[in-house]
């Protein structure tokens, strides 16, 4: 008997070239792959912000606040500022307690129209209290995000320059920091709120800028001179240690311009810092626009804040405690949500956290 | 080490100097760049007699001259009279309301010292278990809360609706019970914040090498929390601790509004609804000195509580 290579022989220990090499089905290799579909440090960090319950329980919350307070004010049948019985001089309609009506709207309902309820009732000047409260929440959520936007360009472009930089010039822009940080900021803001509303005063009028407000603006330029430093710090100290790690140096052994190693290494191991200090930044920046509006230096009125709501509720407490109840719930939640979210994203975020 | 101390110190001393100056500076130019003199809202005055009160206080001389005279002035404290209270100097003004913000103040951080600290440890020892849990909720929630919210609704809760304390704020006439609520208002962020610092540093020691060793060779818990662990954990509170005290002896401009405390904080306020320039400026300086010496204070306590921190 001969055998030709290739045909088998059940004795023989030669190997079945056909059966042993032949080409694997797709059935076959899908059933080999036992790896992870690959992912990337920021879908990572996503996934785990998505599985903490809390980070999102408050991430939903703001994102429904967003929507109510960007959509509720375009088919809400009452305005911030409209007082309800100037026309007509009725004063019926100041102070209403939430869920009751003005004499005029009384007489309405009597006879079958509906009208939409005060949810919230009216204020002294017989405005919607509901609509207030959502345009002042507009207002301090909007402050928030601008502000830390605003810190954060600032601060992560000093922090870089100072710390790529190096040298006599990160020494000499470190002590301008230092300056800055060791002032008291609530007194500089408001000094410089102060300074600001009487210099500016009304030369706003008729640019595009005057429905802002000289109130915002000047909060806005308060942050953008004073909070950043923190940043800075933050993002020059990220810089200087990545610039001594060994990845760097052998990008740089192996012939890498600064350009790429800047924008392919600094810049996203910088980013999960910028991130959650500029998310942390954001309640700060409430937190401080609520306290100048309620010492009066905020917002200029009739546009509401939900700090100068609150002051305004404080000298009728003891008739209406509601309406300081209201604006006060609200920074709280607006708050602590935005708190938490910061933490859940430092939690997914910072790779030094992960044990 | 002690003569690296020394040129620590002085180093520092020189830089608090320098920003001192740079505030005095800034304060200066800023009041001088708002449009309308300080004797603008006066009735309206003749020329003469605007030009007598600016020559009494020297508002006729040309700005670098004034300037050097105010920096020379405020390096020593004094800021000349005060524009709206008549026959007052401004640092009599800003001594009066320090001596009432001081106690206030001290007391609170004290406490906030001594509850954030015991907190925190306390919630590291029992971590991940109830008390540790309950801790942790009441010191998000606080850090969460604006002081302007808390003193509102405690001042409703307290006064209007229980009516246990008194809603006039403190008195002079021997009645203690004013001053809780302020304390407690201004204590609750700092609380919760050591808290939080305390318990994270406080369960990174107790993870190190040597709590373990200490745990093998068979020393006792509590000797080990109070003999090992928390001296370490503790540092960060230090750092801490100097803004802190700054801020709520200074920053307690809400709380001294809403109780009604003739304290710096309402000066301050005061101060500028009723544009009183130089006692603006008096009260922005001298706030600034206490921060900045507070903060020196601390950084210096820092470095002689944890000597493995190099000096800059």
């Amino acid at each position: 008997m001969a055998f030709k290579i290739g045909d088998h022989n059940p004795f023989g220990f030669q190997v079945n070239y056909e059966k042993a090499f032949a080409k694997a089905t797709k059935d076959d290799k899908e059933a080999q792959v036992k790896m992870r579909p690959s992912t990337t440090f920021f879908k990572d960090g996503c996934k785990a912000f998505v599985h903490n319950p809390v980070a999102m329980t408050c991430f939903v919350i703001i994102c429904l606040l967003v929507l109510a307070i960007i959509f509720i004010p375009i088919w809400y049948p009452y305005t911030y500022d409209e007082m309800l019985g100037f026309k007509t001089s009725d004063g019926s309609y100041n102070n209403l307690a939430p869920f009751q009506y003005g004499s005029a709207e009384q007489a309405l309902i009597a006879n079958g129209q509906f009208i939409w309820p005060h949810i919230f009732g009216t204020d002294s000047a017989g405005r919607d209290y509901f609509i207030r409260v959502v345009y002042g929440t507009r207002v301090s959520l909007s402050v928030g995000f601008f502000a830390a936007i605003i810190v954060l360009i600032i601060g992560s472009l000093y922090g870089s320059i100072s710390g790529l930089a190096g040298g006599k010039v990160d020494m000499v822009m470190m002590r301008i920091v230092d300056i800055i940080y060791s002032l008291p900021d609530m007194l500089i803001i408001i000094l410089l709120s102060v300074i600001l509303r009487t210099t500016l005063g009304n030369s706003l009028d008729n640019t595009p800028l005057a429905s802002i407000g000289v109130g915002m603006l000047s909060i806005f330029i308060v942050f953008a001179l004073l909070y950043w430093v923190g940043m800075a710090r933050l993002v020059r100290g990220q810089v200087l240690s990545i610039k001594q790690e060994d990845y760097i140096l052998a990008s740089r052994a192996i012939g890498a311009k600064s350009n790429f190693i800047i924008l392919k290494h600094l810049l996203p191991n910088c980013m999960s810092v910028i991130i959650i200090s500029a998310a942390l930044q954001i309640p700060s920046a409430i937190f401080t626009e609520s306290f100048l509006s309620f010492i009066g230096l905020g917002v200029s009125s009739p546009m509401p804040s939900l700090g100068s709501l609150a002051s305004d509720a404080l000298s009728s407490m003891e008739v209406t405690p509601w309406k300081l109840f209201i604006p006060a719930v609200s920074i709280c939640v607006i708050v602590l949500c935005l708190n938490l979210i910061g933490d859940g994203l430092r939690d997914a975020f910072d790779p030094t956290l992960k044990s | 080490m002690r003569k690296e101390m020394l040129v620590y110190v002085v180093k520092r001393l020189i830089m608090c100097f320098i920003t001192v100056v740079v505030v005095i500076t800034a304060t200066f130019f800023l009041m001088n760049a708002v449009p309308g003199g300080p004797f603008l809202s006066e009735k309206a005055a003749s020329q003469q007699i605007l030009d007598a009160l600016n020559a009494k206080y020297g508002l006729d001389q040309p700005l670098i001259v004034q300037y050097w005279n105010y920096l020379k002035g405020a390096l020593i404290f004094d800021f000349g009279p005060s524009l709206k209270q008549k026959g007052f100097d401004v640092i009599d003004i800003i001594n009066d309301g320090f001596k009432t913000s001081l106690p206030i103040g001290l007391i609170a951080g004290i406490l906030a010292l001594a509850f954030g600290t015991f907190l925190g440890s306390l919630a590291a020892v029992k971590h991940n278990k109830v008390a540790d849990r309950i801790i942790m909720i009441f010191s998000t929630a606080s850090v969460a809360f604006p002081s302007f919210i808390i003193a509102s609704v405690l001042l409703y809760v307290f006064c209007t609706a229980l009516g246990w304390l008194p809603a006039n704020g403190i008195t002079t006439n021997g009645d203690y019970r004013g001053y809780i609520l302020p304390i407690v208002t201004l204590s609750l962020y700092p609380t919760a914040y050591i808290t939080r610092l305390t318990r994270s540093s406080t369960l990174d020691v107790l993870n190190s090498d040597y709590i373990r060793t200490a745990k093998a060779k068979g020393v006792s818990k509590n000797k080990i929390l109070f003999k090992h662990a928390l001296r370490n954990s503790l540092t960060p509170v230090i750092t801490y601790a100097g803004p802190m005290f700054a801020s709520i002896i200074t920053g307690s401009l809400v709380v001294e509004q809403i109780y009604s405390i003739p304290g710096l904080g309402r000066i301050f306020i005061k101060s500028i609804t009723g544009r009183d320039y130089p006692l603006i400026m008096g009260s922005t300086i001298f706030l600034t000195v206490i921060v900045i010496l507070l903060i020196l204070v601390c950084d210096i306590l820092y470095k002689v509580a944890n000597p493995r921190v190099e000096l800059e």
